[in-house]
């Protein structure tokens, strides 16, 4: 494989694992608070939906539309979380079913308002998305520019501040510490006069907010338009990252970047000799494959935070 | 309450606050609830309650087609369920199992009564390896099963395309080459009492699986050990049982049932294998299948027949202009009552509580 490949490979591998990076930091504000959320999956898809719905609507009015159907995906993320926060803290439901209800209830939604506001299974086609960008001054690093800064969309920048930005509240702010205490102890939490409910909730908006706005990049960036298969499983890999970055903001940087590689490999796999004579589905699959792998070279040494997925009983000791 | 009549009442609960959410969201969007339940109605008995037309049989056999395939994953997820492991990968289960389905239907020339057997044993054993791997690795290297069969199901996406596509060559890049009639589930006596509907000989596998999953569950040491793990895995040890080995077994019947669901629908529904674009949601309903069902064979099968009712009469919602995912939306508001049925019994115990205390003020 040529280095003019691996350098071509950049942008596509950046824009794929941008989505996958902010989910997975949406899931570690989860988890880190206790609650499992397998819905990443389906707030993504909420989030894509609303992202290219209001794209498509302003797009005539302003040039700012693929921002403001960002900020759509954030909200619409949040709001729909909420359902898995209230089965789970309030109504002490199985997290794993209830995050299952949500992803099974985001294709139903999404496609249903689809076929209520544009009359088809799908959103209407967008013109334009998010647009790639050229840093000025920085394109010139050696090397390091070529990767990062020319022709790259700036949602991948968003995602290495989020990182930054999770990293320091969950780590060196009293309130990550108090964030992650729910996630492994609550009882010991809520004997400190920390509001366990409170917390969880945080957790798991702060999951809609990152997971629904990781869908409005995915589809702003990766697709013309909303449809049942736009996600495809990202959310689950960005479960996956989760788990393979070990519940830490840099881990799942690493992860995410992986599987972003690993899914841009069957774009350029035709023009690498080796690979060449390889099906499409081979490609198609790998992602997936590797996820597996993943989570069996790092089982047992990765671990999560303890509570995590158990209901909050107050009683316990 | 007691459990029993808990464990009915509760998901029936769920049921009717996951209708009336589902009319809700069809009278905020501006569509008639009444089309809907008439729609859900003739989907399931031909019926039509709203115009003056005779009745069609044909719904009740597309309505059983329906409700075939999602009973056998509910099967599926139950199974893993009882042994306390949670399983989404009916999904890819059942594409293996079609996959191999197709495969035998192609390749083996036989009379029918060998044909036809084959092909139903390749599409559970198939399933069942499919499914092996998830338990295998969650038993051996202590990954979650969750993340695994997921994945699964997407390498089973395309890895079944790329068998169709390549493999048997299809001509339009969708499906294979019509199977020899001695593969296949098909029946004119049953299609001519349905007016032509594809119903077919799969509802016996479907019935005799109802009643392998109750007699292993219930009645065999193993089903029994099986359970045990599933409610308490380090007794489960101490006790002396196998756990790892139960965890891989009860992954793989879990697929045998997910896989036999791939033929039911490859050579009974259709008569061809099929590529496809994306998975068709037979894993999900299965979920919805199973907690709706509580994870018992008789409650299974009428909760496969009520989401049955709800997939046959997609189609018709949609030829009324209300949105054909409704159903998916129902379903799914369902499996999230169902999930909260804690919350919502303790709400209702609050409930009665603060009832029986008015009740004695007005006596006092």
């Amino acid at each position: 494989m040529s280095i003019k490949i691996l350098f071509e490979m950049f942008p596509i591998a950046l824009m794929f694992a941008s989505p996958i990076i902010i989910a997975a930091l949406g899931g570690l504000f989860s988890e880190r608070s206790g609650v499992v959320n397998i819905a990443l999956e389906g707030i993504m898809m909420v989030g894509a939906f609303s992202a290219a719905t209001v794209t498509v609507l302003l797009e005539e009015s302003t040039v700012l539309a693929p921002w403001l159907g960002l900020a759509a995906s954030l909200v619409a993320g949040i709001v729909f979380s909420l359902l898995h926060a209230v089965a789970s803290v309030n109504m002490r439901a199985d997290q794993t079913i209830s995050g299952t209800a949500l992803n099974i209830l985001a294709g139903g939604l999404t496609v249903y308002l689809c076929q209520i506001i544009f009359r088809q299974q799908r959103t209407r086609a967008f013109s334009n998305g998010i647009q790639k960008v050229t840093v000025p001054l920085l394109e010139k690093i050696p090397v390091l520019g070529r990767m990062f800064f020319i022709e790259n969309y700036p949602t991948f920048f968003l995602a290495i501040f989020l990182v930054f930005f999770t990293w320091i509240l969950v780590y060196k702010t009293p309130f990550g510490l108090r964030l992650r205490s729910c996630g492994e102890h609550p009882q010991a939490a809520a004997s400190m006069g920390i509001n366990v409910a409170w917390m969880r909730y945080f957790g798991v908006m702060a999951s809609g907010a990152l997971a629904g706005l990781a869908g409005g990049i995915m589809v702003l960036t990766a697709d013309i338009q909303y449809t049942l298969v736009t996600i495809h499983g990202t959310g689950f890999i960005a479960l996956a990252s989760l788990v393979f970055g070990k519940w830490n903001p840099f881990g799942v940087l690493g992860a995410g970047l992986f599987f972003g590689f690993s899914t841009a490999l069957s774009f350029y796999a035709k023009d690498i000799t080796f690979l060449a004579s390889l099906p499409g589905e081979f490609f198609y699959a790998l992602p997936y494959v590797l996820t597996i792998v993943a989570l069996v070279v790092f089982a047992g040494k990765s671990v999560g935070p303890k509570a995590a997925g158990q209901i909050y009983d107050s009683g316990r000791r | 309450m007691t459990k029993r009549r808990e464990k009915i009442l509760l998901p029936l609960l769920a049921v009717l606050l996951g209708f009336i959410l589902g009319s809700l969201i069809v009278i905020a969007t501006g569509r008639s609830p009444v089309a809907m339940f008439a729609a859900m109605v003739k989907g399931f008995s031909g019926l039509d309650i709203i115009n003056d037309v005779p009745w069609n049989t044909r719904y009740i056999g597309e309505f059983v087609i329906n409700a075939m395939p999602i009973i056998l994953t509910g099967l599926a997820f139950a199974f893993a369920s009882r042994t306390g492991l949670f399983s989404i990968g009916a999904e890819g289960q059942l594409m293996v199992g079609s996959l191999a389905a197709t495969a035998v239907a192609l390749l083996v020339q036989a009379p029918r009564f060998i044909h036809l057997p084959l092909v139903l044993m390749a599409s559970i054993l198939a399933g069942a390896l499919w499914g092996a791997v998830p338990g295998f690795l969650k038993a051996r290297f202590n990954v979650h099963e969750v993340t695994v069969s997921i994945m699964m199901n997407y390498i089973a996406l395309h890895l079944n395309n790329f068998v169709i596509l390549n493999i048997f060559g299809s001509q339009d890049k969708v499906k294979t080459a019509f199977f020899p009639e001695t593969a296949l589930l098909k029946s004119p006596f049953l299609q001519s009492i349905t007016r032509g509907s594809r119903l077919n000989w799969g509802f016996i596998p479907v019935i005799l699986a109802l009643v392998v999953f109750s007699f292993i569950i219930n009645k065999t040491t193993f089903g029994y050990s099986l359970r045990a793990v599933g409610y308490n895995k380090d007794a489960s040890r101490y006790a002396g049982m196998k756990v790892n080995r139960n965890i891989v077994l009860s992954m793989m019947i879990a697929g045998a049932f997910a896989g036999l669901a791939g033929s039911v629908i490859t050579v009974g529904t259709f008569n061809f294998g099929r590529a496809m674009s994306a998975a068709e949601g037979y894993g999900f309903d299965g979920i919805a299948v199973a907690l709706v069902g509580g994870n018992e064979a008789s409650g299974i099968l009428f909760a496969g027949m009520l989401f049955g009712m709800l997939k046959s009469a997609q189609p018709l919602m949609q030829s009324q202009g209300i949105p054909r995912e409704i159903a998916g939306i129902i379903q799914a508001s369902i499996v999230l009552f169902v999930a909260m049925r804690y919350g919502i019994k303790m709400l209702l115990e609050r409930f009665k509580k603060q009832q029986a205390v008015t009740a004695d003020g007005d006596r006092a």
